[in-house]
């Protein structure tokens, strides 16, 4: 292969992905590294790439401490209840304490925040969220990371991280190829960040066409932060807890502001309220502590995103689909209806693109609501992810090995959705990880923990072989037929891509099944992942544009293993509405209020599970027993 | 759609090429003018038809649920930091303009260049908690960061019921 080698030496922080946790990095570690080397390599252009690549109309994740509004373990609380108790707090809280002053400096940077034009605070939507013009975000903090960074490399697919070779499970920077020229690039670094995303597309999607590519996260979202983690043997956490989307249907386009803000709510086709029917079945399911049918709805508490799921899914299997959003009283004003396509156009603009399509005019009309196929990602209200070391001051000893945000590899750390346990950080809180873990990795060099690095020419050799294993094998394989897809020694990326999504459906819960899966099915699944795994190695790439769907193809597929492997490893059905086990219908806390971990051994491919404790927030003076804050 | 290029707008330029986010706008070889080269994976996230100088870029809806004859147009203004939709249904009932802003700003002058701020104190560094303008900025006051111990909290193993 005709392809150059290009190396990058003496990188002191490699930020492998810059969504918003990775700008948040790249950024913060110039402060703490003014004389350190601060390399960015991304999959696409930082300038529109990650989840916000489109723009946002809200930024989820903001205290307000500053206007009086909420401390830091309001929102732990919050979070924990909202993933049915299953939060790392220590970084939930280590999050929120630090938010707000991201979005402070956003502000300072050119963010339009809409502000009350009473109180002069920013205009909240919900309790946690402000209102912004956001279709710039992602350009505004790129530009952040870029004044920070020595080096921007867009368009690098980063597929591996280099190990070092004279200390075990210790990192030693990452390769990956230009997507562009396909050169082969090798960053060698003391420490790596990866900031890469969660995924999508990795659960057969409703939509049967063109229309997979309006999935609610961003296809490009390839699962390669867990990919890529996974590969180096990081161990991680929680990666059973998929989420399922309530969205308007097929567009997918977001519900916050129009709950929120514009005091829309749902209805059953006979227009009438569906939802607390189904709590008292549901609250014998999950118990009382979960999900009080009497006092907890009656009062307005938040009620669980997975728990009202539940109740739309068991409403639409009941015969009295679709759900609607009651949109027609709120759209009468004129003003609310403006800001109802403003928050397509801030965030989901082929929303925009479907009502106009279907003549929706939500103002005369109440638009269907929908469940969407499961996603696995740690930022938004789920938290897939490798298992960190939390901060020294909160962290108990079972949570805590010296550098935050650090995985259980030497010198890799975490931000956004890499980060597991640390559930609606969103994007202001992703970019708040990124800042977290930007100085842990200084601190970690400054302490000459990244000394005596040695990586062999071998390492980086057979990884470059690895990497365009697909192109060699299509040139091999492909004059054996006449033209066409079908070929007997191969599979292209989008036929592997297809299978995967079948059996991810099929056997751990997607769409088609209701969510519902046990451990029979899960057993099946991994057997048949296997096979998959091996055509892997039989995959074709018949251009630089197919190999980069065959990695992202390899990183989605690591991470379905590792949903599979939690799934059957968690014996109860913890979060109903997101998935269910049926051969354990129940939430247990007897056996099950703990965090899922997993390991999977580099060399044999072999899984351990483990089940590491869960520690919560107590207000000091308060022994024992706790309800939530109002 | 995905997105779809006006023959006669474009001019080939790759602007589009250079900033999409899912590597599917590409040259064609024969008429040298970019395409959408795979439909199902485009968000339509409109980041090529914003960057297009020529306007050549459009959408048209997921054919798979969205039928024909509707049209979401954007104009980005970099320098007068807005933005303008227009959102024309299909049955031509809907016909919407809607400006907003995408910065307060003039590009990049406001954020700082970290390596020439002063550098941080020993003090600063060996304390593990506090980040670039921390404590200042977290409530804009002169209040430090919450801790266990400020806040009046514990962490506990179990349940918290």
């Amino acid at each position: 292969m005709a392809y150059k080698t290009i190396v990058e030496d003496n990188i002191d922080v490699l930020v492998a992905g810059a969504g918003l946790g990775g700008t948040g990095a790249a950024w913060e570690a110039r402060f703490w590294g003014q004389d350190k080397k601060i390399v960015i390599a991304e999959k696409a252009n930082i300038n529109r790439s990650g989840a916000v690549a489109q723009g946002l109309y809200a930024i989820n994740c903001y205290m307000g401490t500053r206007f009086g509004e909420n401390n830091p373990e309001d929102h732990v609380r919050y979070a924990r209840m909202d993933l049915m108790g299953m939060v790392r707090e220590d970084l939930a809280f280590d999050m929120a304490r630090h938010v707000d002053s991201a979005v402070h400096q956003f502000e300072e940077w050119g963010m339009p925040i809409m502000r009350d034009s009473k109180t002069g605070a920013y205009l909240r939507e919900g309790r946690w969220q402000i209102m912004i013009h956001g279709e710039s975000y992602k350009p505004l903090v790129a530009e952040a990371a870029t004044k920070s960074a020595d080096k921007v490399y867009n368009r690098i697919c980063v597929t591996h991280l280099l190990m070092d070779e004279s200390k075990e499970n210790r990192v030693a920077g990452a390769v990956g190829f230009n997507v562009r020229t396909g050169n082969y690039h090798v960053f060698k670094s003391k420490t790596v960040i990866v900031g890469a995303g969660g995924a999508s597309n990795i659960f057969k999607p409703r939509s049967v066409g063109e229309g997979a590519g309006r999935v609610w996260y961003a296809p490009w979202s390839s699962g390669s932060a867990y990919g890529l983690m996974i590969q180096a043997g990081a161990k991680m956490t929680q990666m059973e807890n998929r989420i399922v989307l309530a969205r308007f249907k097929d567009g997918y386009g977001p519900v916050g502001a129009y709950f929120l803000h514009l005091k829309t709510y749902t209805q059953n086709c006979n227009g009438e309220e569906y939802e607390s029917k189904w709590f008292p079945a549901l609250s014998e399911m999950v118990g009382k502590e979960y999900l009080d049918t009497e006092n907890q709805h009656l009062s307005h508490k938040p009620i669980p995103t997975c728990l009202r799921n539940h109740a739309l899914i068991n409403e639409v299997n009941a015969g009295r689909g679709p759900i609607h959003m009651v949109t027609m009283h709120s759209f009468q004003d004129p003003h609310l209806e403006e800001i109802g396509w403003h928050n397509f156009l801030g965030m989901t603009v082929g929303q925009a693109v479907l009502w106009a399509a279907t003549d929706v005019n939500p103002k005369y009309e109440n638009p269907e609501l929908t469940t969407s196929e499961p996603y696995v990602m740690g930022s938004h209200a789920t938290g897939c992810g490798a298992w960190c070391s939390g901060p020294e001051d909160v962290s108990p000893d079972e949570y805590f090995w010296g550098y935050n945000r650090m995985t259980t590899v030497e010198g890799l750390f975490g931000a956004g959705d890499a980060v597991g346990g640390t559930p609606h950080a969103f994007s202001s809180g992703s970019f708040t990880e990124g800042r977290l873990a930007a100085k842990a990795a200084c601190k970690y060099i400054d302490d000459g923990k990244a000394n005596g690095i040695t990586i062999s020419e071998k390492q980086i050799n057979d990884r470059k072989e690895e990497i365009y294993k697909p192109m060699e094998h299509y040139k091999v394989y492909r004059n054996d037929i006449v033209a066409g897809t079908v070929n007997p020694n191969y599979i292209n990326p989008r036929q592997g891509l297809d299978r995967m999504q079948k059996m991810m459906d099929e056997y751990a819960g997607g769409v088609t099944v209701n969510y519902m899966t046990n451990d029979k099915l899960l057993n099946i699944g991994l057997k048949k992942m296997k096979t998959l795994e091996e055509d892997m190695e039989k995959i074709a790439a018949s251009d630089i544009h197919e190999l980069l769907r065959a990695w992202e193809l390899k990183h989605r597929l690591l991470a379905s293993e590792s949903v599979m492997q939690h799934t059957l490893f968690r014996k109860e059905t913890r979060w109903p509405g997101y998935y269910y086990r049926g051969d354990a219908m129940k939430l247990d806390d007897k056996n099950w209020h703990v965090l899922t971990v997993s390991r999977r051994d580099p060399k044999t491919g072999e899984y351990t599970m483990e089940k590491a404790p869960l520690y919560h927030l107590f207000d000091e003076d308060h022994e024992g027993q706790e309800g939530e804050a109002a | 759609m995905p997105t779809f290029v006006y023959m006669t707008r474009c001019d080939g330029c790759g602007h589009c090429v250079d900033i999409c986010p899912s590597d599917i706008m590409h040259i064609d070889d024969k008429y040298r003018r970019a395409y959408n080269i795979e439909p199902n994976m485009c968000w339509e996230c409109y980041s090529c038809v914003k960057a297009c100088p020529h306007h050549a870029i459009d959408v048209r809806g997921y054919a798979d649920f969205a039928p024909l004859g509707h049209s979401v147009r954007v104009d980005r203004d970099e320098e007068k930091g807005v933005i303008a939709w227009r959102i024309k249904s299909r049955n031509g009932e809907t016909d919407l303009n809607l400006l907003a802003p995408i910065t307060t700003k003039p590009w990049g002058q406001e954020i700082p260049q970290l390596a020439d701020v002063p550098a941080p104190t020993q003090e600063h560094r060996d304390n593990d908690l506090l980040l670039f303008n921390e404590p200042k900025y977290i409530r804009l006051d002169e209040g430090g960061l919450h801790t266990l111990e400020s806040n009046g909290l514990i962490m506990k193993e179990g349940v918290y019921h």
